[in-house]
């Protein structure tokens, strides 16, 4: 027997690619023991960043993602690793949690409003959420100057980052 | 875009850190705001600063103290900051306050 079943294909998202600068946006950045309204221009300054947008937290691929970028060690390179969903800061510190992620630098963005994933251009409407729209999943690499090295973003929902993909472009930009 | 001398640990609705709050507006400082969380036991980041679980606690890099409790916040605003700043009377000596009182 034959499994059917139907994941949801996305519109072309128009955000920003490879060689331009990542739009800046403010928004409270949670770590393991506060949170305070950050720049991501704030954090460029400071070096390289890898940004993932990915969908709300408590969310399946949430868990997913973060269980899978905390097993590759992603934060053991030399580059500000953030995420950014529309949960809000409480929920955040949870995420980090239960994820173990508490003795990482990994941070978390919280934007409710979704305007950063606008100004992305990768909103995913949530079909039976009415007034509740996310991003997309999709992973950024953004060097110090801002300019993006490396995009990826979902063509379906739910998706999962190309993890090998991602991982090889932030060891690249960490290593420069 | 230099971040503010002045760093704030508040509780969201919390009303001492508002009064903290709005004594920073009342002078037009420039301020962070670093929000911890309503369990006292999970707010180890203001007990290394200031000594104490409580909030609200400020962090001024402009005179070097740091200090716990809203009404000694005020008084030292109002000194450092307020129409008595840089008179004779100003103390800007003062280290954290004692726990007592506030349970925010």
């Amino acid at each position: 027997m034959e499994l059917e079943f139907d994941v949801v294909e996305l519109d072309e998202p128009d955000n920003p690619e490879e060689g331009e600068t990542a739009p800046d946006f403010e928004r409270p950045l949670v770590n393991d023991e506060y949170w305070e309204d950050t720049s991501l221009s704030a954090l460029t300054d400071e070096g390289p960043v890898a940004l993932i947008f990915y969908p709300m937290d408590g969310a399946f691929p949430a868990t997913y993602i973060w269980n899978e970028l905390r097993d590759r060690d992603i934060d053991s390179n030399e580059i500000t690793v953030v995420g950014l969903s529309i949960s809000t800061p409480y929920e955040h510190k949870t995420l980090l949690q239960e994820r173990e992620l508490e003795d990482t630098e990994i941070q978390l963005f919280s934007d409710p409003s979704n305007e950063v994933a606008e100004q992305y251009g990768i909103v995913n409407d949530l079909d039976g959420m009415t007034g509740i729209d996310e991003p997309r999943t999709a992973t950024f690499v953004i060097d110090d100057e801002r300019t993006i090295q490396y995009a990826w973003v979902a063509s379906e929902h739910p998706d999962f980052p190309d993890y090998d993909e991602f991982e090889a472009a932030v060891e690249d930009a960490a290593g420069d | 875009m230099s971040k503010p001398a002045i760093t704030l640990y508040r509780l969201q609705s919390c009303p001492f850190c508002e009064r903290a709050v709005r004594k920073l507006q009342e002078y037009d400082l420039e301020y962070t705001s670093r929000f911890v969380e309503p369990m006292h036991s999970d707010r180890d980041v203001v007990k290394r600063e200031s000594g104490v679980r409580t909030v609200p606690v400020i962090v001024d890099e402009n005179t070097g103290v740091t200090m716990a409790e809203s009404a000694n916040i005020v008084e030292y605003l109002d000194g450092a900051y307020g129409e008595r700043a840089g008179s004779a009377g100003t103390d800007t000596t003062a280290t954290a306050g004692s726990v007592a009182g506030e349970r925010s």
